[in-house]
């Protein structure tokens, strides 16, 4: 098994004929991913690729396709709608790609979600992959924007709120042998779905999932937090690496929740506290592998 | 984004957050006007992005950002002494920052300061009232010397302000009668204030009460959530680029991602994880990264270009490095595009391109074959210590 998303579910794509949801929705099918709907309201009834339907909206599109789980491309002004939407159609899970979502938006999406048996992964994420296990890990279930190839099915879960920096603990696990279970990016937004600790308890729980990557950046307290549960819960052997060490307080590092304010989400208490449960930190982004593969 | 005092001043107007009488002056004349207008003793403030102003030196010698006079003669001198100067503060760093414009407000006899603010809160996930009776004074070390001074609250985001808890705030700042409800109105208006304007932080540092029984808000500091600026073009249009990083205004022109920093290897680099990672690495290896710049995942041949006129601008650069994970993106046209681009500024420094990922062995032969100087890394440790040496020899 792998968490979350298997390379049979089958998933629509909210915003599928715009350009960038378009065209990660043909590298899905490409990778052999199930894109069984997509969803642009006013837009029902056209075919995406010549065999994917449209539909006006996310229950139509469960209704009529079965899909479990939604990926959304929408531009920031109705992302936020259009994650609502697709928790009051009762989609397991929903992966929202978009960048950019106002805070106010993404603080509503939370509020309304409390009580909600939709696990929401994003906003501003890479997404989520199951690697298959046809060649170049085709085959498997590619949800969000992540590149299919650089992955191979294997044993270690990898989770991160950076995409590039995803890619490279991906590659690195590639080329060590070592493959992966499943690798989610859960985005750089201060407000954001699942957490590196709901992940953890993921992989922690998943026979496949032999050992944990795990990448956090500067900013909030959601690495202290997976950290502390580590310590007394997680019996996998658990790799981190913290970007930002460089970073100068008060500035905005690129993703919205990258930055250090009051004296707190610094490099090195978050070190400092991995350290402490017992996680082996790399000490530098091209070590994550290397790290890992010292501790099985 | 960080706005002015006045521009500030000018928000809590319009939402009805009370303050002393004031308005904003260009030329010394016009601060003489206010002055008359608002008659009796007033203040007069330099407005710059950054804090320490009353304490702070122009670089003509004259002393202080921040006076007092009850003198529209005097205004009028003191605003011809800062409009136009540089002012230096423990915030603005040696180059100071020039004193385009100045607040001449009322001057109001203070009884008692005291601190209130909204934040976002990311790990409750909703706005949350800060309020102290300790103001005037850097609220963080409040916070750690005497944590039991700080009241927080957090804000229902369906639910909104709620009555009891503005009465219980007003109650533990020992608020009574007429100031308790000036004060019910005051929470009230700033929250409105904070969701309209997609704020992540509005603060009021002083809030004070008078001798004549009312209650202002002294000084103010803003933060606003970057990605609602599209929907906030009143905000938006307060921008102030002049006070800002003039390589930081270049690149947003091209949305690019750049922060400059003070050490002399420049990196470009996409995704802004891996922007900070390679940073660290730099740093690592004992090298000091120039900037932060992340030139995101669909970066073009004209991104590339622009990026490297920016980070060449600043002329600590020794060197650079250049650290591309190209996912969906093919190697080959970033290749091209780094090409293109050390041609367009003539490259004079070492240059290491660590490139990975789609079609990454076309990309290595287009940089092979393009006569441009630049050292080949492997991964992102030989590059960063490529980068090291390079710029060290």
């Amino acid at each position: 098994m792998s968490i979350l998303v298997q390379p049979d579910t089958k998933i629509l794509i909210q915003g599928i004929t715009g350009s960038f949801g378009g065209q990660h929705a043909k590298l899905s099918l490409d990778y052999g991913t199930q894109v069984v709907a997509g969803v642009t309201p006013g837009k029902g009834g056209q075919l995406f690729a010549d065999k994917v339907p449209v539909f006006n909206n996310v229950k139509e599109a469960i209704a009529e396709t079965g899909a479990t789980v939604s990926a959304v491309f929408v531009p920031p002004p109705f992302a936020a709608d259009a994650i609502l939407e697709a928790v009051d159609a009762d989609v397991e899970l929903v992966v929202a790609i978009t960048e950019g979502i106002p805070v106010m938006d993404m603080m509503r999406v939370a509020a309304k979600m409390e009580g909600s048996s939709t696990r929401l992964i994003g906003p501003n994420c890479p997404g989520i992959v199951t690697p298959g296990e046809g060649p170049q890990s085709s085959g498997g279930c590619r949800i969000g924007i992540a590149p299919g190839y650089i992955h191979k099915k294997g044993s270690v879960g990898v989770v991160s709120r950076s995409g590039t920096l995803t890619y490279e603990a991906v590659w690195q696990t590639t080329q060590l042998g070592l493959g992966q279970s499943t690798c989610i990016g859960i985005g750089g937004d201060p407000i954001n779905g699942t957490s590196h600790l709901d992940v953890l308890k993921l992989f922690n729980d998943d026979p496949e999932t032999e050992s944990i990557i795990m990448i956090g950046e500067i900013g909030g307290d959601a690495e202290e937090e997976a950290a502390a549960w580590a310590k007394d819960h997680c019996n996998k052997p658990i790799a981190a690496f913290i970007a930002g060490a460089t970073a100068p307080p008060g500035r905005r590092m690129g993703h919205a929740g990258a930055i250090i304010s009051g004296g707190k989400g610094t490099a090195a208490a978050k070190k400092e506290a991995l350290l402490d449960a017992g996680i082996a930190v790399a000490q530098t982004p091209s070590e994550m592998g290397s790290t890992l593969a010292q501790l099985l | 984004m960080n706005i002015h005092e006045y521009q500030a001043k000018e928000l809590f107007a319009k939402f009805g957050v009370p303050t002393p009488k004031g308005k904003v002056a260009e030329t010394a004349e016009e601060a003489r006007n206010v002055a008359e207008g608002i008659g009796g003793q007033v203040v007069i403030k330099a407005q710059v992005h950054a804090g320490g102003r009353g304490k702070g030196t122009f670089k003509n010698g004259f002393q202080g950002g921040v006076h007092l006079s009850g003198d529209p003669d005097e205004i009028e001198s003191l605003a011809d002494k800062m409009i136009g100067q540089t002012l230096v503060t423990h915030q603005t760093g040696e180059t100071g920052k020039i004193v385009n414009k100045v607040m001449v407000a009322q001057a109001v006899d203070i009884e008692k300061e005291y601190y209130l603010a909204i934040l976002m809160d990311r790990e409750g996930r909703c706005p949350v009232i800060v309020a102290s009776e300790e103001g005037g004074v850097n609220i963080e070390e409040v916070a750690e010397k005497t944590p039991e001074k700080i009241l927080r609250l957090p804000i229902d985001p369906l639910a909104g302000l709620e009555e009891n808890d503005v009465l219980g705030i007003s109650d533990q700042l020992g608020f009574r009668d007429d100031i308790a409800s000036q004060f019910a109105g005051l929470l009230d208006s700033l929250h409105k204030l904070f969701l309209s304007c997609d704020c992540s932080m509005v603060e009021i540092n002083p809030l004070v009460t008078t001798p004549d029984g009312q209650l202002l808000a002294l000084d103010a500091k803003f933060g606003f959530d970057d990605n609602a600026l599209y929907r906030q073009p009143e905000i938006a249009a307060m921008r102030d680029t002049s006070e800002e990083d003039p390589r930081e205004v270049a690149a947003s022109e091209y949305d690019l991602n750049y922060i400059g920093l003070d050490g002399n290897i420049a990196c470009l680099v996409n995704g802004a994880g891996l922007a900070m990672a390679t940073m660290d690495i730099i740093k690592h290896y004992g090298g000091e990264p120039a900037n932060f710049l992340d030139v995101g995942g669909g970066a073009t041949e004209e991104q590339v270009a622009n990026a490297f006129k920016i980070i060449l601008a600043d002329s600590n650069v020794k060197g650079i490095l250049v650290n591309i994970f190209g996912g969906i993106m093919d190697c080959d046209v970033i290749a091209q595009g780094i090409v293109a681009a050390c041609k367009q500024v003539d490259l004079s420094i070492p240059l290491v391109v660590r490139l990975e990922g789609n079609n990454v062995e076309a990309g290595k032969e287009t940089l092979s074959q393009s006569g441009v100087n630049l050292i080949a890394a492997d991964d992102l440790a030989d590059a960063a210590q490529k980068a090291v040496k390079a710029i060290a020899a």
